[in-house]
């Protein structure tokens, strides 16, 4: 009996002690991130940092994107994020993960020796991370994350296959865009090509057209629920779309495609235009080192408002509040951050530095995609917010326009009936 | 007289405990890993929680309220519903009829039992990634890139070219057909192992007295295999009422709703619109349904044996 008492205590010491948080040695810093394309530049990076100070980073690389996000909340929910690590989620998110003290407060180190670390960096880079005064999710103002590149979001055109069919330069207008995919079509060439399998992609393409139709302040203003997305404006949105497919400017299967799959059919040249972001340079270098292709804006359907697109940090990492090594941390960011590392990050994985002297060293395809860092806007500086809930409604119903089940007015009344659904619960919460 | 009671008692007691102590560890680990984390996930189905925050607001039955009147959940359902329709039928009677082939004197035997295990080896990402390749509706050049396509307009019936997963009429059933050309070979080692062990006297006795070749099937095979076919049936459900790997690398988070099944409404709930709660009110009634379903294919399965 008491052996077996014995055994059995035996094994519940074993099982705990195979529960318990690791200790891991002082002088080293851990750092999570899903950037399988950076991985290398960070080891080696990391290599050289260890060299200069004698601070071990570890590396860890877990991909695809969707499974990061997944371990850093279910680490977050167990208490064991890493010293560095990046939150791959919306504002709303991103504050839930500082309110509940799983992120450390940068601002003080960013505004030591007046504001050196933070001046070095862009301002739209920073924004991301920064909760301004009277921030919706209440968080105390500051500076909570580190950006290590910028990013935008834009349309991209394959030169030899405008050429092959006769254009001689890029679309300005949305006219112009369409007619150039009549033209390409003439000659079997597919028009645009754009990852929206991916519902944020949807949703980033709309917001552009949303601010070139009717301006910001009414964009903001459909978020808080005053303008109603059966708004004549809105329904030209949604229209945007519609027009799209019925011109037949989109490439086959388009509402099906991962980013990833558009990617590779733009790269090989199956579709003529792209819209996708500044880190598709590398990724095309990867895949067709000899398309020659440019840059730019999503042709305007509208005078009446500026042209805005996505863009600002592209991938930005936290520090644990709760690191034991967060000194050592902050300091490898810093280290990371500074003019050297950011040329080197810029060179090695064709990413827009987030350091602005480090700019003066990228290729010429990035330089076009910084020439519009003026016009970026991103959901993560936004006022308000939209919904998740209305936003997949949003979403989930332009791709049923392009797939010709449903009219722009339909598709504009489901997504209110859910923005109105919304706004009662939130309503009903508030009482 | 009451000592010697006493004494029995206790001596039960200490009997007692032994055997107790003796499932422990299992009974330790079974609530570890299944009744705590059940407990949770119903728990959480209380509440409202976006998986971070460490404010968790209870709801009572809010969650099972909204989702009973949720249009979309209940369409995912069908479309789950629809998948392993589709697998139940054509997966397994493809399965049967492959290990009745197998079953037989017939040459490569071992051969095509190993060609027919390699796509349940398969990872469903990369299964998933080879047929959106082969159902691919690109050109370029002026020809089909996706190899279904290609081979219509070679072998002379380019009118049935068709932009397979981003129509909605035929991308579930594409996705079905794929999910039991991956799920088949499962239902093919199981039945063909359910075939071996009928007793071969039995098919020559019945040839003795006169059966052919259908009535042996249909009297022997078909009543012996019973229990093999039922089990197959009921992994087949909890399979495919499941899939959702597969789904998400042939079509991603595309054409609208008409590919979302259960499996993807809880992930989406989880992880895109970060509402944990209502995700694991999801998660508890699904887990109820297909427990509902595996006790109705059990209750089943003992009247035949019964019959």
């Amino acid at each position: 009996m008491r052996k077996l008492l014995g055994i059995f205590l035996c094994l519940l010491m074993v099982v705990s002690a195979g529960c318990a948080p690791k200790q891991q040695d002082a002088n080293t810093i851990t750092i999570w991130h899903w950037m399988t394309d950076r991985h290398k530049a960070f080891e080696a990076l990391a290599q050289k940092y260890e060299a200069q100070t004698g601070v071990k980073v570890k590396i860890e690389l877990y991909a695809p994107s969707d499974a990061y996000t997944q371990k850093v909340i279910a680490s977050a929910q167990a208490h064991v994020l890493p010293d560095i690590y990046g939150i791959l989620d919306k504002k709303e998110v991103f504050a839930s993960f500082i309110e509940s003290g799983f992120v450390a407060d940068l601002t003080d180190e960013f505004k030591k020796n007046d504001s050196e670390w933070e001046n070095s960096l862009f301002a739209k880079a920073l924004d991301v991370n920064r909760f301004s005064d009277g921030n919706i999710y209440k968080i105390k103002p500051g500076i909570y994350g580190v950006p290590l590149d910028v990013t935008n979001i834009q349309m991209l055109y394959n030169k030899k296959m405008l050429e092959k069919a006769g254009i001689k330069t890029p679309p300005k207008t949305f006219e112009e865009f369409l007619s150039d995919t009549q033209a390409l079509k003439r000659i079997g060439l597919a028009g645009l090509v754009s990852g929206w399998g991916e519902q944020w992609m949807i949703n980033c393409f709309a917001s552009n057209y949303a601010f070139n139709i009717m301006g910001e302040q009414k964009v903001m203003a459909t978020y808080k629920g005053e303008v109603p997305y059966t708004d004549p404006d809105w329904i030209k949105v949604f229209n945007i779309f519609a027009t799209l497919a019925k011109e037949g400017a989109l490439a086959e299967g388009v509402v099906t495609k991962p980013n990833k799959f558009a990617e590779q059919d733009f790269a090989l040249e199956r579709a003529a235009f792209a819209f996708n972001g500044s880190w598709c340079v590398n990724v095309y270098n990867d895949m067709n080192p000899d398309l020659a292709y440019g840059v730019m804006l999503p042709p305007a359907v509208s005078t009446a408002f500026p042209m805005k697109i996505w863009g600002g940090a592209g991938s930005s990492f936290v520090v644990n509040k709760d690191s034991s090594r967060k000194d050592k941390a902050i300091a490898f960011l810093k280290w990371l951050t500074a003019d050297e590392q950011q040329q080197y990050l810029a060179q090695q994985t064709k990413n827009l530095p987030s350091n602005k002297k480090a700019l003066s060293s990228i290729p010429q395809i990035l330089s076009d995609f910084a020439a519009v860092m003026d016009q970026t806007t991103h959901p993560s500086i936004w006022e308000y917010n939209e919904d998740p809930w209305v936003a997949e409604k949003f979403a989930k119903g332009i791709q049923s326009i392009i797939i010709g089940e449903k009219t722009p007015e339909e598709v504009a009344k489901e997504v209110q009936t859910a923005k109105q659904q919304e706004l009662e619960k939130a309503k009903s919460k508030t009482n | 007289m009451p000592a010697i009671r006493k004494n029995s008692f206790a001596a039960r007691l200490v009997d007692n405990s032994k055997n107790y102590l003796f499932i422990i560890p299992a009974v330790t680990l079974f609530s570890i890993f299944y009744v705590y984390p059940f407990y949770e996930i119903f728990n959480l189905s209380l509440h409202q929680w976006n998986g971070i925050s460490p404010h968790r607001t209870f709801v009572g039955f809010a969650n099972f309220q909204e989702l009973f009147s949720d249009k979309i959940w209940w369409q995912s359902m069908w479309h789950a519903g629809f998948i392993t329709i589709i697998a139940l039928t054509l997966q397994n009677a493809l399965a049967f009829m492959l290990a009745l082939a197998c079953d037989r004197q017939i040459r490569l035997k071992k051969f095509y039992r190993v060609v027919f295990f390699i796509p349940p080896v398969l990872s469903e990402i990369v299964v998933g990634l080879i047929w959106q390749w082969i159902l691919y509706a690109g050109m370029q050049s002026g020809e089909h890139i996706g190899l279904l396509n290609y081979l219509l307009v070679k072998t002379g019936w380019p009118q049935l070219v068709h932009n397979w997963l981003s129509d909605p009429k035929t991308a579930l059933a594409c996705i079905a057909v794929v999910h039991c050309w991956k799920g088949f070979g499962w239902g093919f080692i199981m039945l063909l192992a359910g075939l071996q062990t009928i007793d071969g006297q039995l098919y020559e006795a019945a040839k003795v007295d006169g059966a052919g070749s259908w009535n042996q099937f249909r009297h022997i095979t078909i009543p012996m295999m019973v229990p093999v076919l039922l089990v197959v049936m009921i992994l087949t459900v909890l399979g495919s009422m499941q899939v959702f790997i597969l789904i998400l690398s042939m079509v991603g988070q595309g054409l609208g709703y008409h590919t979302e099944v259960p499996v993807t409404r809880i992930l989406d709930a989880m992880i895109g619109t970060n509402r944990f709660g209502y995700a694991c009110a999801m998660s508890v009634t699904f887990g109820a349904i297909l427990i509902g379903i595996s006790a109705f294919f059990k209750i089943l399965s003992n009247r035949m044996k019964q019959a």
